[in-house]
């Protein structure tokens, strides 16, 4: 009986572990998704098989911050995804409260910028809320071992939103470069400021 | 008296003289009027170690410091309450700060005609470093960054509170008078 009630309780301790859902870090074991492109198909990770990696994007079609990012997010894709690490981008922003952020502006930012990632949309906010992301952009550096994907790096793209010019800390370029290497990321996570993510009303 | 043409000189020079300085006055009160000061607010520009001294304040009073941007539409939304909010407390116990981080290029464009048009009084101080990564933990260590954020604190009673998204006006002052 003991071990039972032991038994239930590690059980318990796990289901509200998994509901708790504390933000993802460097060294966390990130689970596969599957959310709808811009073109209505679903994608998952595991459709890449090529993938070493992926340089996740917690993005959106309104955010003055991402704006300023955009084409930097566009040429880490074009850096980096012919090395295995394909930038995916995802919009978790609730449609009723920044109507700007609906499905159908995504497909027009995308088809107008010329997106060649995938631009993926978390209608439901979970993916958002298992992560722990909270800004846009909200970056998550993913490496691939196997099936399994672990976070290597979360935060900022660089630390100069205004001007690109003026960034001299390329996070996500370096902790890339350093994967591509077979390197330690030298810095796993950063804070910067950004928009909040639109959560729906409750 | 008035005939006498040495007191004339005199008259008209002194007018003369008058002129220049009512030209100086309203040179210099044009200079006062145009400048931020004389809007009610006062746009400061800050760094790290500003930016720490306005944390570390060791007065025995609520300080009342929010996160801002002109370019974030919630942060916007939620100034005027701010700015009413003020406007309720005595200054000697409660002090508002709103610490702007619009871009350079927007201070002139956007963020001075905004606080004309709202007419806010509350104090502005203009973040410089945009270095985030260098300076979000001192704020908060669970601040991931995202705005609008505000932060209660009074140091000398050890009071605090983080608050993080968009804050009502009724919200705001439920923190303020739980925290007084």
């Amino acid at each position: 009986m003991k071990k039972l009630i032991l038994l239930l309780a590690i059980v318990l301790m796990q289901v509200s572990m998994i509901n708790a859902g504390e933000p993802y870090k460097a060294g966390d074991v990130v689970s596969d998704i599957s959310l709808k492109n811009v073109k209505g198909e679903m994608v998952s990770f595991s459709q890449f098989k090529d993938a070493k990696g992926f340089i996740v994007v917690f993005s959106c079609n309104t955010c003055p911050v991402v704006k300023k990012y955009q084409q930097r997010i566009i040429d880490l894709n074009s850096q980096f995804s012919d090395k295995g690490y394909p930038v995916i981008a995802i919009n978790s922003n609730d449609k009723g409260v920044s109507p700007g952020d609906s499905y159908e502006d995504m497909g027009k930012l995308a088809k107008s910028k010329g997106f060649a990632f995938q631009y993926l949309y978390d209608e439901t906010q979970d993916v958002a809320k298992r992560w722990g992301a909270t800004n846009t952009p909200h970056v998550y550096v993913l490496s691939k071992k196997g099936d399994k994907l672990t976070v290597e790096y979360v935060g900022a793209i660089d630390n100069n939103a205004d001007d690109q010019e003026r960034a001299d800390k390329k996070y996500v370029v370096n902790a890339v470069n350093a994967l591509i290497k077979n390197e330690k990321v030298p810095l796993t996570g950063t804070k910067a400021v950004g928009c909040t993510i639109k959560w729906k009303n409750a | 008296m008035v005939n006498n043409p040495n007191v004339l000189r005199l008259v008209a020079k002194q007018f003369i003289m008058k002129g220049w300085f009512h030209l100086y006055l309203t040179l210099t009160s044009v200079f006062i009027f145009c400048s931020p000061a004389a809007q009610g607010q006062n746009v400061e520009y800050i760094q790290i170690p500003e930016l720490e001294k306005i944390l570390k304040n060791p007065d025995n009073k609520l300080f009342v410091v929010n996160f801002w941007a002109t370019w974030c539409a919630p942060c916007v939304s939620e100034i005027p309450g701010f700015e009413k909010t003020a406007k309720d407390y005595d200054p000697g116990k409660v002090s508002f700060l709103l610490v702007s981080l619009d871009f350079p290029s927007q201070i002139e464009k956007q963020l001075i005609p905004f606080l004309k048009k709202n007419k806010i009084t509350i104090d502005v101080a203009v973040m410089k470093n945009l270095d985030y990564n260098a300076w979000i933990d001192k704020v908060d260590p669970e601040w991931q960054g995202a705005i609008p954020a505000t932060l209660f604190f009074n140091n000398s009673r050890k009071t605090r509170y983080f608050h993080t998204g968009e804050v009502t006006e009724p919200e705001l002052r439920k923190y303020i008078n739980s925290l007084l």
